[in-house]
């Protein structure tokens, strides 16, 4: 068998795979295609996510037109997955303060969490909100953020995973005064 | 030849279902093929263009299905550039005027308007079923006539479609007449649904069997469509995050329970895994499951969830489910027959967290495996030639290797002989796609071997024409070959161009074939488009792109390396709706 690779003369025609962008051989062949544009061509089917950004950071091999060989339509379906938090799509809600004249709208897919989302809210409606605890709610404060979820339901904020709170959030309201103390539970 | 009336024959011709047999018996005799012809149902074109529509009509005149694939399957994988071709609209517009009674349409990889949506719904009286697979084109306006006017559909089946959404409500078009929905499939879709619409539609269906909703239905939304519908034998769920506490959640629970005849799941386009222990009851019916759109489940739910599912024999996954993952797949699924490991993160060097560990377990475990696409970071010769013994009855075999000329890690040795023992082993093998890091000697192989294959993926591959050549010569049943980056040149190319009438098609991009060869080719071959794809920023040259072969008179213009090139055999000569960038010699 090893006569037979001479036979194949393979010098001659000798694959030269080189990493894309490095140096070509006389033949050039190598990943040509990767000279020409670095990920897809038709860029106004792709969400863009996927190229040329740092965020990646794909090692050089990993810039090869097609490969690997996943279809668009499953590739772009799982890049705006993971682009999700950043997407543009953001879930606006209405938030009401009991005694405010009017309602306000934010966007709580801006936030990462609720820490961020409670100083948003006190900054927007000048109020603290207190320290939340599991077991007494908001406490050291004459305000407790209530959400009501997809089934109507009047909940406190923070009771649940971020996650979870995102997906069932249809409107905040900021109650004041004693019925807020009972939501707040403690005493 | 004929002992029997036609009309004896045509029954017996009905039993006759399979493409291939139908073709096979026109060709016994002259009123053979005049009874089958005017007796065939349904049409199967797997190139449209090798024919025009009005010849199919003609040939034809009793079809009710039609089902027609446009782009090369590399076009999958951006290699195609986007106004290539492939439209269903002419097809559509001679089916209408020549009144036959279309009642089916399958579509994949085509480019299919709104027009063409409209016009279908509004020419084909009994129309019944729309399938369309990894096509675009269209948007929800389409959808909403298809919906409007359709009013005996049973089957709207959307496979991965590029669907732009207009936010038509199109789903709020079936009119409150229509009851015979069997299947309904929108997971592709990007937009919003009406979703007391939707609970209508499926309310007033009782033959739905498949329903396949999109990521903008929510998990209580589900609730109530599977109260209505515990019929279902196919569901795709869209978004599956709630509250597990919840009253709702309960409910759903509950009504899971009642659905005993699901015998297939995927979808799960947004999925929280404490969510997850609510499909348990129906895992032990299961035999096909896709959780390959399922992001953001780890590899321990999925293990958890894989142990109640006994009688899989279909997993689609994705590659975070690990080896040892696998490894549970093949203690617990041994009735598997087709498994995909999709790449989670394909540009995420190192993440990637299946090798050829996991595809060994399963070749242990699962016997009658018989299907296989598989990405994973390696793979070795040894692996390879351990899961050719375990499983002899691959009828399709794709590995990918992330890294594509990667070699044995073990050896460092080229996977020829691994790919060498699958096609040995394996006779029935129909389809094949390699990948690592290859000689001609797995062409070899191949060619000597795979008796049966009529599909090749070749990318990355071989050192000589010889490769390509030995694949030619020795591969009779071959029909599609699609070759990408590889040195397969001219000498390879002009082989055997008679060989070429043998097949579907032929792609080779990124290799060494030169335009001259190209030429002299579609010279001899007068049968087969040659067509010269070129999309970059190099000018094409004005003479070349005539139509008609023209000589070149630059020096050393034949010599130039064709970038993209897919030949195809067709009766329909070149087609008249090639963009500016490709060029039919």
């Amino acid at each position: 068998m090893g006569s037979f690779e001479n036979d194949l003369n393979l010098e001659a025609t000798e694959l030269r795979l080189g990493l894309p962008g490095t140096e070509e051989s006389e033949k050039g062949n190598g990943f040509r295609s990767s000279n020409k544009r670095p990920l897809s061509d038709s860029e106004a089917k792709q969400d863009g996510v996927e190229e040329k950004g740092p965020k990646a950071a794909p090692s050089p091999k990993a810039q090869i037109v097609g490969w690997p060989p996943v279809r668009s339509y499953r590739k772009n379906s799982l890049q705006q997955k993971k682009a999700d938090p950043e997407a543009a799509s953001g879930i606006y809600v209405k938030v009401s303060m009991d005694g405010a004249p009017y309602l306000r709208k934010i966007d709580i897919k801006a936030y990462k969490g609720y820490p961020e989302l409670l100083r948003a809210l006190e900054n927007m409606f000048k109020f603290t909100a207190g320290e939340y605890s599991e077991r007494e709610g908001y406490k050291g404060s004459d305000y407790a953020p209530a959400y009501e979820d997809k089934e109507g339901d009047l909940m406190l904020v923070g009771d649940v995973p971020w996650e979870m709170f995102i997906a069932s959030c249809k409107k905040l309201r900021i109650m004041k005064g004693s019925e807020a103390i009972g939501l707040g539970c403690g005493l | 030849m004929n002992y029997f009336p036609d009309e004896v024959i045509e029954q017996v011709f009905d039993y006759v279902t399979s493409h291939q047999d139908r073709n096979s018996i026109s060709l016994v005799c002259k009123s053979w093929y005049r009874i089958e012809r005017l007796s065939r149902q349904r049409v199967f074109i797997g190139n449209c263009y090798s024919i025009s529509p009005d010849k199919v009509i003609e040939r034809f005149p009793a079809i009710r299905s039609l089902s027609l694939k446009g782009k090369p399957h590399f076009a999958d994988f951006n290699l195609v550039p986007y106004d290539w071709g492939g439209h269903v609209y002419p097809w559509i517009v001679a089916m209408a005027k020549s009144k036959v009674n279309l009642e089916e349409i399958r579509l994949k990889r085509m480019v299919v308007s709104d027009e063409s949506l409209e016009l279908i719904s509004s020419s084909f009286a009994n129309f019944t079923s729309l399938v369309l697979v990894s096509c675009e084109g269209f948007t929800t306006n389409g959808l909403k006539a298809v919906a409007a006017n359709c009013s005996l559909l049973r089957e709207l089946d959307l496979q991965e479609n590029e669907v732009e959404d207009h936010r038509s409500q199109w789903l709020n078009h079936f009119p409150e007449s229509s009851t015979s929905l069997v299947t309904l499939n929108f997971s592709c879709l990007k937009g919003e649904i009406n979703l007391a619409a939707l609970e209508r539609l499926v309310a007033r269906s009782p033959n739905l069997k498949t329903l396949r909703v999109n990521r903008a239905v929510t998990l209580d939304s589900l609730q109530k469509i599977l109260s209505w519908a515990p019929q279902l034998m196919d569901l795709g769920v869209g978004s599956f995050i709630h509250d597990p506490d919840s009253e709702t959640f309960y409910k759903l629970k509950n009504t899971i329970v009642q659905c005993k005849s699901i015998t297939s799941l995927s979808g799960f386009l947004e999925v929280a895994p404490y969510c997850l222990p609510a499909i348990y009851p129906v895992c032990s019916n299961l035999t096909s499951l896709n959780l390959s759109y399922a992001l953001g489940i780890p590899a321990s739910e999925l293990i958890k969830l894989i142990r109640h599912c006994k009688r899989l024999q279909r997993l689609w996954i994705l590659d975070c489910i690990g080896d040892k993952g696998l490894e549970v797949v093949a203690s617990n699924c041994k009735d598997l027959q087709e498994l995909r490991v999709f790449p989670s993160d394909p540009f995420g060097a190192g993440n990637t967290v299946v090798t050829e560990e996991g595809l060994v377990a399963i070749s242990f475990g699962c016997k009658k495996l018989n299907s296989l696409l598989y990405f994973c970071h390696q793979m070795t010769n040894a692996a390879l030639i351990t899961v050719a013994n375990n499983c002899p009855n691959f009828v399709r075999f794709r590995l990918c290797i992330l890294d594509p000329t990667k070699a044995d890690p073990l050896t460092q040795q080229p996977l020829d002989e691994g790919f060498g023992a699958i096609v040995q082993s394996c006779k029935g093998l129909k389809r094949l796609s390699l990948s690592g890091l290859l000689t001609d000697m797995v062409f070899l192989y191949i060619g000597m071997y795979a008796e049966q294959l009529e599909m090749l993926s070749v990318a990355f591959a071989g050192k000589s024409d010889k490769g390509m050549i030995y694949v030619l010569n020795g591969c009779k049943k071959l029909r599609k070959l699609e070759v990408r980056d590889s040195p397969f040149g001219d000498a390879a190319l002009l082989a055997d161009p008679g060989k070429y009438e043998t097949m579907r098609s032929l792609w080779m991009s990124s290799c060494e074939v030169t335009l001259g060869a190209c030429k002299a080719l579609a010279r001899k071959m007068p049968m087969l488009n040659v067509e010269i794809i070129d999309d970059s920023e190099l000018t094409v040259d004005e003479a070349l792109c005539g139509g008609a072969p023209v000589a070149v008179t630059a020096d050393g213009d034949d010599k130039q390396k064709v970038e993209k090139m897919y030949l195809y055999r067709t009766l329909a000569g070149p087609r008249n709706d090639a963009p500016e960038f490709v060029c039919t010699l």
